[in-house]
């Protein structure tokens, strides 16, 4: 299945884009979709621990179940106001 | 109309959105208003650009609404955020509280803008001398009640 990923801030600057089109194994949950793209951008790594994600623009856990379609956006911790 | 939440890249017009909230019956209206500050963390700033996850923002906004609405009834609420390039002293938010008496508005917009910081995805990219920034603040979790509480614990002090 497809994934569409959404990256922000400084995860979109380490990415070199907003925006990719990922494989992913039926059955995959968001972990698994954040792992494969730590592997193709290490640097990444150092957020493991703070980001936040969301399915289809909806807060939403790494042990969540993706579904072929989805937009999963992984997000660094927030600075508005 | 003006909606209760916004995310924008139109500068925000304070007057505007203050006539935009209903004040039948209330005593009172609280406006806050976030600028682009010259200065953070001791460095010389320039401007900012803000970004946002727009859908799950405006999503955010309406939460909080939402989560005032619970503890303060009577309080008629507006959030606009901007995002984009913005120079020094441009607003960045506005929060405009109605209320009955002041005390609610006044801690319904401190309210409001506490979890804003906690909780809705935007980011500003700092612009200063010598470099850029992200500025990264609190890992965002809607369900952290813990961050709620200490949001309402900081609004009600």
């Amino acid at each position: 299945m497809r994934v569409t990923v959404r990256l922000f801030a400084r995860l979109r600057d380490i990415a070199g884009a907003g925006e990719l089109t990922r494989d992913a194994p039926s059955g995959a949950n968001v972990g698994a979709v954040w792992a494969s793209l730590v592997a193709d951008y290490p640097e990444l790594s150092a957020y493991e621990k703070s980001i936040s994600c969301a399915v289809n623009a909806d807060y939403s856990r790494f042990t969540a179940a993706v579904r072929d379609g989805d937009e999963v956006a992984f997000l660094p911790p927030v600075s508005g106001g | 109309m003006t909606p209760p939440t916004a995310i924008t890249t139109a500068a925000l017009d304070v007057a505007a959105l203050v006539r935009a909230v209903d004040v039948t019956g209330t005593g009172a209206v609280s406006t806050f208003i976030g600028l682009v500050r010259d200065n953070n963390l001791g460095r010389r700033v320039l401007h900012l650009e803000y970004e946002a996850y727009e859908p799950l923002a405006r999503r955010g906004l309406d939460l909080i609404l939402e989560e005032a609405r619970e503890h303060w009834p009577a309080v008629r609420m507006l959030i606009h955020h901007r995002i984009g390039r913005m120079d020094i002293g441009e607003a960045s938010v506005v929060i405009v509280a109605a209320s009955p008496h002041r005390a609610d508005a006044f801690a319904a917009s401190r309210y409001a803008i506490e979890r804003i910081k906690q909780i809705v995805p935007i980011w500003k990219h700092e612009y200063f001398d010598g470099g850029d920034v992200w500025v990264e603040g609190a890992t965002a979790d809607p369900d952290n009640a813990e961050a709620r509480e200490k949001a309402m614990r900081i609004a009600c002090a």
